[in-house]
């Protein structure tokens, strides 16, 4: 039925030249859900959401937004979501809110609701003191704020937003993440990539873990935890010789592990635990452990 | 179904699409006027006066006109190359390639063909605002004044399309800035030169008075020479057709090149 997704890809491929960068990906967004896209640099994020905004057009597969198949309806569909990119692109010359007007435009607003549109943006994004301020004179943060502000001008019932928080200071990041939940709560479906796990495990319903162009592994972050990394991992540490020991005799038991840089993590405990310090298991573990130690 | 009535697909070249783009330049241009205006006008200035001057010295009189008018009419078409052609080549590849503006347009419900359509047509209208100028200043230093110069700013746009299509489509096509020189040098310093602005083209070689038939600036200068001095029927209407006809088709390419640069 029409409208139970906000997103549906089905066996999308992209490929540039012999890179394959989407790789038969199936994902789903139900409406009214985040979708958090996760995946290491290069796994092909940013190529899937270029794919949903018609910017890269797939080979092979089939994609639908909002209910409208792409590419031939994609103005439609873009007509309706908000797209907040990872570079920033504000017209930097301009105030604030002259940047938010040349949206209310872009989403071709009527006369009588730009006003409105342009003050409520401004709300949302804690930017009202700022409103005649050029954008070359904002900090980071109240760029980024601006910057989603101006996808969400025209209420869009999609929000793509390709790694939100990249780069910011931890103060400005958790801000956005009250900025995002919010939206959640409005009922507005929202696909978001990231690397950064933390923020996937705190706002997404769901999470696709994607890797090589592929979704190695889909669902809600604390079933994909207990699916991959058991409830409880046990950290030890020791020299290089030490760790490399843990690793093997916990492997040779029928346990995951992997490495943190300063310890070994043994997941998906069963009883014959080795010594170590304790702790739950969370997202990381399941994506290092989906994804490889190696960085590629 | 109330879906179904939404589902009629948005047609191409719409006014919104278009719009939104224009607005975005005009707001942006109410911030960089005043250095735009300023070489826009200063430069052709420039021109007028060290040629009409420098020359006009030493040759009185060029086809029948007085040189500073002569070389008047024609630097209009100068004008609008540099106001348009440049402006096209270098905002297009800071637009898409370091402020990632396209990106953003293209995010919202506008397709290339608007974008680029849009950008050529506010480009454009500036050309033909700015190629007034000359004329202005000819007038000052004594042209007389004709009613078919109230045509100037709409030949000014008509070939201001075409060389801002011009300037979209290099853009798209070149893989750095300093790939710019060579069209520069190559294109657009030679049909400057040979387009009848600065000398009539009667004293040159056979074929390169053939050539300069397709040089869509040499048509821009023989129209603007007209408006002020009399048009001439059935040549004009071909020096217009000449004009459409290169601003169609670079329009088409700049479209196509830079559909192929923006979307993977």
């Amino acid at each position: 039925m029409p409208g139970a997704h906000a997103i549906v890809l089905r066996g999308a491929v992209k490929r540039y030249g012999d890179i394959v960068a989407v790789d038969h990906l199936d994902l789903e967004v139900p409406e009214g859900t985040c979708v958090g896209l996760l995946g290491p640099n290069g796994a092909g994020k940013s190529t899937t959401m270029k794919l949903l905004t018609a910017q890269a057009i797939a080979d092979e597969g089939e994609i639908t937004v909002l209910g409208y198949t792409l590419p031939g309806d994609s103005k439609q569909a873009r007509a309706e979501s908000g797209v907040v990119p990872q570079l920033d692109n504000l017209d930097t010359t301009l105030t604030v809110e002259q940047n938010l007007i040349v949206f209310a435009y872009l989403y071709r607003l009527g006369r009588r609701e730009r006003r409105a549109a342009v003050d409520r943006a401004l709300e949302i994004a804690s930017l009202g003191d700022r409103r005649t301020t050029r954008v070359d004179k904002l900090s980071g943060g109240m760029r980024r704020r601006l910057l989603i502000a101006r996808a969400l001008v025209h209420r869009p019932r999609l929000v793509l937003l390709d790694e939100p928080t990249v780069g910011l200071d931890p103060q400005v990041r958790q801000e956005l993440w009250a900025l995002i939940d919010l939206l959640r709560s409005e009922g507005t479906s929202i696909l978001m990539s990231t690397h950064y796990i933390e923020e996937a495990e705190r706002l997404a319903d769901s999470v696709t873990i994607m890797s090589h162009g592929q979704a190695v592994a889909t669902g809600p972050p604390r079933d994909l935890i207990s699916e991959h990394a058991g409830d409880e991992a046990v950290e030890v540490y020791g020299s290089p010789a030490k760790l490399a020991e843990a690793e093997a005799a916990a492997r040779a038991a029928g346990l995951a592990t992997r490495r943190t840089g300063t310890s070994v993590a043994v997941l998906r405990l069963n009883g014959d635990a080795p010594e170590g310090e304790r702790r739950a298991t969370n997202l990381e573990d399941v994506f290092v452990l989906l994804t490889g130690e190696e960085i590629s | 179904m109330s879906t179904v009535a939404r589902r009629t697909r948005l047609r191409r070249l719409e006014r919104p699409a278009l719009l939104g783009v224009l607005v975005r330049e005009m707001i942006n241009f109410s911030s960089y006027w005043r250095s735009t205006t300023f070489s826009a006008t200063v430069e052709p200035t420039i021109y007028l006066l060290a040629f009409g001057f420098g020359f006009g010295s030493l040759v009185s009189t060029v086809g029948g006109y007085d040189y500073v008018e002569f070389v008047g009419t024609g630097t209009v078409a100068t004008a609008v190359l540099f106001s348009s052609a440049f402006p096209a080549m270098f905002g297009t590849f800071i637009k898409y390639q370091f402020q990632r503006t396209y990106d953003a347009i293209l995010a919202a419900p506008v397709d290339t063909e608007e974008l680029a359509t849009a950008e050529a047509l506010w480009i454009a209208s500036r050309a033909g605002v700015y190629g007034c100028v000359p004329l202005l200043v000819a007038i000052v230093f004594g042209l007389d004044v004709a009613a078919g110069m109230l045509l100037v700013p709409v030949f000014g746009f008509l070939a201001g399309f075409g060389w801002a299509s011009f300037g979209i489509f290099v853009s798209a096509t070149a893989s750095s800035i300093e790939n710019f020189n060579y069209i520069i040098s190559a294109v657009l310093t030679p049909l400057f030169l040979v387009a009848g602005t600065f000398f009539p083209l009667d004293s040159l070689p056979e074929w390169a008075q053939v050539l300069a038939q397709f040089n869509p600036l040499f048509h821009l200068v023989q129209l603007v020479r007209h408006a002020a001095f009399g048009f001439e029927g059935a040549s004009d209407l071909g020096h217009v057709a000449v004009i459409v006809a290169f601003g169609l088709l670079m329009w088409r390419l700049a479209i196509w090149r830079l559909q192929r640069r923006l979307v993977d």
